[in-house]
């Protein structure tokens, strides 16, 4: 079973570093870290919070964007493709588990959308640390960053791959992921605002509303990000993050169903596939 | 019974369609079976269903005695699907090894299958580099991982130049006298001709013959053509003696049982004044193909 799960892992790997997906990944995440954090130097000294957790709440609410669109671009067509490619029909009539082809092709590229990160806010995060004063609370906040960043990345690798299952089309898979994105990175904020402004203060606005925000996982990794950072200076849905009525690692929480529900929607439906 | 792959009664539908209506046939071990038919006349779907990816309605399939899909059977079973294409970016190697990995063979195996195919010095080269004729041999030492109790391979030889062809067949028979069984489909006799042990013709969805290419030829029981060629001013007559076909002013063919070429060549003979040419047309392999083929109200769908 582990071999052929590391089989599949290892020739998927070796695909999101041919088509260059990691590269590409790395650089635009680095790029643009960096040009929060020069950012960040500007404005540090006159808020009195250090430059690390400042550029740490910029880029929490960028990878929001940043993170699902390249986990969903890496996935989308990994199955759908193969299907159209012929292909997954010889990997099909092998031995292999319908489930370990799924996993294997989400633990790779899961691995891949890491490596990026770790790479770019790795490297962003130690050149502020080293050019600025940094403490303790500052790092850790950068760090749980990177780590849910890699979350949220695994959990985008897992809708675009059950969205891929489901479709079998490569054309019908990328008008999906693209769907998918508009609405929950983009659509679904602005929907809840709406309905914020709409509904008033009231038992919408302190029992309904924060489950609402956490039961999509890019907020709920944004809202736990800013949630564990007293001095985050937030606007809008994000002022939630200082009035939960939870703690934040119940975003946690969410994000691990979220990850769970995709693999096993995903699993369950690439053993209905006829290839 | 002995048999790597038997199918009985096999009955398949899509959507109230019958694909599969009863189809029967088995491959021994070390033997090549051709199935022959038009497009659309049920081959990949019959493939697909020993493969274990479709449900039949009715009947049964047996692979090495397992059920389709089952890990035996899957063990069993290796396959080289019709229109298949492999990563661009990725070696003949990396390819070959990754399905070696999913069966679970050892990986020197690979560079063996390589050479077998003729692609040990392409080996390494990306994939979207290869012709057409090395990614269907590569698609072949695919099929080869593991030595293979079965081998289905789904028109492998389409768009292949003849001498490509050539050496495809000579894998497959290489692959047979290792002990697979094998069971191919193709688009026309000639290509199969030579090629294969026996012969099974499906046309939309039935099996219509089954046998060796001789005994097909003789089931047919076509008559073969006598074409004469008259003297000037001697065909109306000829026409009146023997009946036929007029071609042209001066062309008659005549159709004419096995048995009774003799026995018309002779009566033949005695007109040999108004004679100035006789050939003889013995049922061709499209002949045959075509006579099992055409079953039902469609005709000559290619």
């Amino acid at each position: 079973m582990s071999t052929r799960i590391g089989t599949v892992f290892g020739q998927e790997l070796r695909q999101a570093r041919r088509n260059l997906w990691v590269i590409l990944a790395t650089a635009v995440l680095g790029l643009f870290a960096l040009a929060l954090a020069l950012f960040g130097a500007g404005q540090g000294s006159g808020l009195k919070v250090d430059v690390l957790t400042l550029t740490a709440v910029s880029l929490a609410t960028l990878s929001v964007y940043l993170i699902p669109l390249i986990a969903l671009l890496m996935s989308y067509d990994s199955i759908s493709g193969e299907v159209e490619r012929g292909s997954l029909a010889l990997t099909f009539a092998t031995p292999v588990r319908r489930w370990e082809v799924f996993v294997g092709k989400f633990l790779a590229q899961t691995v891949a959308v890491c490596v990026a990160i770790l790479i770019a806010f790795g490297t962003v995060g130690c050149v502020i640390a080293l050019l600025s004063e940094t403490g303790q609370d500052g790092i850790f906040t950068w760090l749980r960053l990177m780590l849910t960043a890699g979350g949220l990345g695994a959990i985008f690798v897992g809708i675009g791959l059950m969205v891929s299952a489901l479709t079998c089309r490569t054309a019908r898979a990328a008008a999906a992921a693209v769907g998918v994105w508009l609405l929950l990175v983009v659509l679904y904020d602005v929907a809840l605002l709406g309905a914020i402004m709409a509904a008033g203060e009231g038992i919408f606005a302190t029992h309904v509303f924060p489950w609402l925000v956490i039961a999509n996982p890019a907020d709920a990794f944004r809202l736990y990000n800013l949630a564990m950072i007293d001095a985050a200076p937030v606007a809008g849905i994000d002022g939630l993050a200082q009035t939960l009525p939870f703690p934040p690692v119940a975003a946690l929480a969410a994000l691990g169903i979220w990850l769970v529900a995709t693999i096993a929607i995903g699993s369950a439906r690439t053993r209905r596939i006829v290839p | 019974m002995t048999e790597t792959l038997a199918i009985k009664a096999l009955c398949l539908s899509f959507g109230g369609q019958k694909v599969l209506d009863d189809v029967s046939l088995s491959v021994q071990p070390g033997e090549r079976l051709a199935l022959l038919g038009h497009n659309g006349a049920g081959k990949s779907t019959l493939f697909k269903t020993v493969l274990g990816f479709l449900r039949p309605c009715s009947g049964t399939v047996a692979v090495a005695g397992h059920a389709p899909g089952s890990d035996p059977a899957r063990e069993a079973v290796n396959y080289l699907p019709e229109v298949v294409s492999f990563q661009r970016n990725l070696s003949g190697r990396e390819v070959l090894s990754y399905f070696s990995g999913l069966r679970g063979t050892p990986k020197a195996e690979v560079s063996d299958l390589l050479a077998r195919v003729g692609l040990l010095e392409a080996a390494d080269r990306a994939v979207g580099a290869y012709s057409k004729g090395m990614r269907q041999r590569l698609g072949l030492a695919q099929a080869l991982i593991g030595t293979p109790r079965l081998l289905l391979l789904d028109e492998p030889t389409s768009g292949l130049d003849p001498v490509s062809r050539h050496e495809f067949y000579e894998v497959i028979a290489d692959a047979a006298a290792r002990g697979s069984a094998v069971l191919l489909s193709s688009h026309g006799l000639e290509e199969v001709q030579d090629k294969t042990d026996r012969i099974a013709i499906l046309a939309r969805g039935r099996l219509t013959a089954e046998g060796t290419l001789a005994e097909l030829a003789h089931k047919a029981g076509l008559p073969t053509t006598i074409r004469i060629s008259a003297r000037p001013g001697a065909a109306d007559a000829l026409h009146g003696e023997f009946g036929g076909r007029r071609i042209n002013g001066c062309r008659l063919d005549l159709d004419c049982a096995q048995g009774a070429k003799v026995d018309l060549l002779a009566r033949l003979g005695r007109h040999q004044d108004k004679l100035r040419d006789i050939d003889i047309a013995p049922p061709g392999l499209t002949d045959i193909y075509r006579h099992f083929s055409r079953t039902g109200p469609t005709e000559d769908q290619t």
